[in-house]
């Protein structure tokens, strides 16, 4: 049983949930500056909010100018990957009181990209991989959809994993062979291949395959597995490029 | 700012001085590497799966090879303190020991400078950087395998 006294110190705890969190953000204009400044922002702010809520605060009560992408709010659309505490996320799906905001929480771009202002990239060189890849069903003969293409749960389940994967590039941004010279596929192009290549209603298998087998395709890889700890799908990235690699070998020889 | 236009309303002043003008514009920001008309097409083909391939089977032969080498060499029969030129003379004298040798020194530097050739494209950014860098290790390479290749076959215990 709680005493009256105990009941009252809880109560009053429970009343101010906030606490005072420092964000510090990789701000870059091209219009100010050539380089890019980290900025401290104190808030006030309930730690079971997100990431997201703190730049929303941020960009709405202090300083306008602050620039990022988000569009759902909820791990649906992929645009908000960003470099949190120096591990690639979704600030939409990271809680304050998950990353320790006893310190400076870092928020900066996703590397590898060029940066267009403060955490905003160009992402055409990720979605230029992605188109190559083929990312769509190609059947041999029977292009128009005049009836449902059947499948068994088992061939379903083969590629499940797969075909979880929202376009956020996390995963690929976390990637040192990316980082180098941005012209290795990168993860996500060979896990959206992936989601083809084992589908047993699509006959493209071979030619993506192929693509993949470029000198910048699958066998840059170095197995670091940043790609698979990135991922905020939970999608298992390394095993997928692992199994594209077996393909090659075992569909050829 | 220098102005005297009365923005519409509703929108404010532009906070701060602006850097530049139409006569001194932004920096343009460079596109990022692309696939584009320019680089090259012939980036596919079965060499980079075959090196992969010979990373690991080369790999799995080398474990035999060196951990026998290093037993043989520094551990049995005395250890360190027994080579010398009449152990070397004595194991070149075997054929089985030659070919061991020389598919040891073929494999690992073959591994070796494959890996290197790994590395190098991961960590090299410049082109030129890259082609100096491949240069040199290819050189280096090929001159340890054939003077290594020499020294096997060429190998005489009676020298003076
Ligand atoms: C003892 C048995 C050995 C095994 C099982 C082995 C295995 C491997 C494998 C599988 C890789 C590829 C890693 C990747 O693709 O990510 C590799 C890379 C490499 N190996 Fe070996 N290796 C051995 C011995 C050697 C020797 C004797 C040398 C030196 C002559 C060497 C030098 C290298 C280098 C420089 C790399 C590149 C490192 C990298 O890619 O990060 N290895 N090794
Ligand atoms: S595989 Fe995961 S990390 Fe990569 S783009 Fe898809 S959802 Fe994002
Ligand atoms: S805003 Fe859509 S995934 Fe985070």
């Amino acid at each position: 049983m709680a005493t009256p006294v105990l009941d009252k110190v809880e109560a009053e705890a429970a009343e101010s949930p906030y606490i005072t969190v420092t964000f510090r953000i990789r701000r870059f204009n091209p219009e100010v500056s050539a380089d890019a400044v980290w900025e401290d922002f104190h808030l006030e702010i309930d730690p079971k909010e997100r990431v997201l809520d703190g730049l929303h605060k941020i960009k709405w009560d202090l300083d306008g100018t602050l620039t990022f992408r988000r569009s759902c709010a909820h791990g649906i659309c992929g645009s908000d990957a960003m470099r949190i505490n120096g591990k690639n996320r979704l600030a939409c799906k990271t809680l304050i009181k998950d990353i320790n905001p006893e310190k400076p929480i870092t928020v900066e771009p996703i590397k590898g990209l060029t940066v267009l202002k403060d955490l905003v990239v160009d992402m055409e060189p990720f979605f230029q991989a992605y188109r190559d890849v083929m990312p769509f069903l190609i059947t041999k003969d029977t292009n128009e959809p005049t009836r449902e293409r059947l499948q068994s749960s088992e061939d379903r389940e083969r590629f499940d994993d797969t075909t979880k994967c929202i376009l956020c590039a996390a995963c690929t941004s976390s990637c040192p062979v990316f980082w180098n010279d941005g012209q290795y596929f990168g993860p996500a192009a060979i896990v959206n291949a992936h989601r083809f290549i084992f589908d047993s209603r699509d006959e493209a298998a071979e030619q993506r395959l192929e693509i993949l087998n470029d000198r910048d395709g699958v066998w840059r890889c170095r197995t670091t597995f940043n790609c698979t700890d990135a991922c905020p799908r939970g999608i298992e990235v390394t095993k997928a490029i692992a199994e594209v690699k077996k393909a090659l070998i075992t569909r050829r020889y | 700012m220098s102005t005297t236009e009365t923005p519409a309303p509703g929108i404010g002043p532009v906070e701060g001085e602006s850097l530049y003008t139409v006569d001194n514009p932004a920096p343009l920001i460079e596109a990022p590497r692309q696939r584009t008309k320019k680089t090259p097409k012939s980036t596919r083909g079965n060499f980079e799966m075959a090196a992969w391939l010979f990373m690991r089977l080369s790999g799995i032969v080398l474990v035999v090879l060196v951990i026998g080498h290093l037993l043989i060499q520094l551990v049995l029969d005395g250890g360190v303190s027994k080579i010398g030129f009449a152990f070397v003379a004595g194991r070149w004298a075997s054929p089985f020991w030659q070919v061991w040798d020389l598919l040891m020194l073929w494999l690992a530097m073959l591994h070796g400078a494959n890996g290197l050739r790994t590395v190098i494209n991961d960590y090299a950014e410049r082109a030129d950087t890259r082609l100096w860098l491949k240069g040199l290790l290819y050189t280096a390479t090929v001159f340890t395998i054939l003077l290594g290749t020499l020294v096997i076959f060429t190998f005489d215990p009676n020298i003076r």
